[in-house]
């Protein structure tokens, strides 16, 4: 097979699973009565922005290299912005502000544009690591600094320096795998993003026990080890679509899957230090565009390193 | 005079789109929807963009005729900041020190109000700059609501601007922005200027996010 008919054959499969999920979400609302059942309206409304999203990565795929690389750039800069947001930053800290947007962001795209390896996989934890705690210095005002300082390159690290690693997929020289980058990137968002699905779906199933009530009241026992086995499984079926082996295939996406879990916990602690729920309000339903990537930022530069050091030429 | 219209037009839409894009403000009508009866939008003032921020959010056709009021001196004159002021903002120009020899700036806003238009104002007076969350309004909300007892005082609390586009910087830091509209007040009968302006300033902070909704 081609990646033009895989990537047919995966399209034809996601959107077989929305319609179905679709039909579901609209007979669990008529059976709720026409009283709006919160919960429902909720799953619907994620079932939509899905359809949305989908359809926005589908179309970027269509564009290869640069419709993906720009559709990534374009998720980090709403990422870091909602990140931002929430971060207790001052006055003084208005340049370092802007070199994160206008110098950091495009830099590190732009070099997974070119495929500089050396330099994209360090520019952001050594060079943006240094430069930005010398220009909020040279700011001049010292209250909070290590607390500012920290807050501006967290958010440059998890919103694009690991986000990043999406595309930067599409670097990877992979011996009998050239030209079907694009499909692994696609084998991660479906086994990470079915995660993070199916954890939900078993939660609100079968959900009693939490695993973290501090940080998240939604997360059960239940719903982990049914979500997470069941996307593995699913990413042992799509083995086909990558470099490796069907036993391969599913220990790299349990490895994902289960780094998508901590994401979502990490992310969750850092909105509870900060007093809110979600992240924004992007992506109805969902919350911010950072609620819905959190798992993918964790799992990323992990599955990159992993598919490089073993796969790579 | 025409081409001057169109690309007062096209310069608004652009300005729209950028704030769009840098801030993603979204409107909240908590208090009250948006109507095109003559009111009077007063809100807290920390930065430049404020005025195009509410602006922004308002429906597209309300925009043409919802002006914001501002300082003569700093927006009058000749010159691109004159153009966005007066064509595209179609701001109302007061003077800070008002002129005897001209109606007084109440008058004219409230003329302005009879002719059906709304009004952005900024009951503060300047722009916000120090680390008090709202600065003592002026007693100039106080007067306009005695001239126009029948219109609308809408609270729009327009939050985290300030450090978008913050006082000296002009290039705005891409955060996230939103616009709260309160609930609208009207003067009471015999309510004094003390009353009146605290019950708006308090009506403006209710606004503020984190503070329980009411």
């Amino acid at each position: 097979m081609t990646a033009k008919s895989e990537f047919f054959w995966l399209s034809l499969g996601v959107a077989s699973v929305l319609i179905v999920a679709t039909i579901i979400g609209h007979l669990l609302a008529k059976r709720a009565g026409p009283e709006p059942n919160a919960v429902i309206v909720n799953l619907n409304q994620r079932i939509y922005a899905w359809w949305a999203m989908v359809g926005l990565v589908a179309g970027a795929f269509l564009f290869g290299k640069a419709g993906v690389i720009l559709l990534f750039a374009f998720a980090s800069f709403a990422a870091l912005r909602e990140f931002l947001t929430l971060t207790p930053t001052r006055l003084a800290d208005h340049w370092a502000l802007l070199a994160v947007f206008l110098l950091a962001l495009p830099i590190q795209y732009y070099l997974i544009w070119i495929e500089w390896y050396g330099l994209y996989s360090i520019f952001i934890p050594v060079y943006g690591f240094l430069f930005l705690s010398i220009v909020a210095a040279i700011g001049g005002d010292t209250t909070r600094f290590l607390a500012r300082i920290s807050f501006v390159q967290w958010g440059l690290m998890i919103c694009v320096f690991c986000l990043s690693h999406v595309p930067a997929f599409l670097t990877l020289d992979i011996p009998g795998y050239n030209g079907k980058q694009l499909l692994l990137i696609a084998f991660l968002v479906i086994v990470v993003q079915g995660s993070d699905v199916l954890q939900y779906v078993f939660g609100k199933l079968f959900g009693r026990h939490k695993v973290a009530p501090n940080l998240s009241p939604s997360k059960t026992w239940e719903g982990l080890v049914g979500g997470v086995l069941s996307a593995s499984l699913l990413g042992m079926a799509l083995w086909k679509i990558t470099p490796f082996s069907p036993v391969q295939a599913g220990l790299i996406a349990l490895i994902v899957c289960l780094m998508g879990f901590f994401g979502g916990l990490v992310m969750s602690a850092i909105k509870r230090d900060r007093g809110v729920k979600d992240w924004g309000r992007m992506i109805e339903g969902h919350g911010g565009i950072l609620d819905r990537l959190d798992s993918v930022i964790f799992a990323a530069p992990i599955m990159f390193h992993i598919t490089r050091y073993w796969f790579s030429a | 005079m025409e081409s001057k219209g169109i690309a007062a037009r096209f310069v608004a839409s652009l300005v729209v789109g950028f704030a769009r894009l840098v801030t993603a403000v979204r409107p909240e009508w908590r208090g009250c929807l948006p109507s095109p009866n003559p009111r009077v939008y007063f809100a807290n003032h920390a930065s430049h963009g404020d005025f195009v921020l509410i602006w922004t959010v308002l429906p597209p056709a309300l925009r043409g005729a919802t002006r914001p009021v501002a300082a003569r001196d700093y927006w009058g004159g000749s010159g691109l900041r004159a153009f966005v002021g007066k064509n595209v903002f179609n701001a109302v120009l007061i003077d800070r020190v008002p002129d005897p020899a001209l109606p007084h700036p109440i008058e004219q806003l409230g003329a302005v109000l009879r002719r059906g238009s709304s009004l952005i104002f900024f009951p503060e007076g300047t722009r916000n700059t120090t680390d008090e969350t709202l600065l003592p309004f002026k007693s100039g909300l106080y007067r306009l609501a005695q001239e126009n007892p029948t219109v609308e005082f809408v609270p729009v609390w327009i939050d985290n601007l300030s450090r978008v586009m913050p006082k000296g910087h002009y290039l705005p830091v891409p955060l996230l922005c939103s616009v709260t509209f309160g609930t609208p007040i009207l003067l009471a009968e015999a309510e004094d200027k003390d009353a009146f302006l605290t019950r708006a300033r308090h009506a403006l902070l209710a606004l503020r996010p984190g503070e329980p909704a009411q």
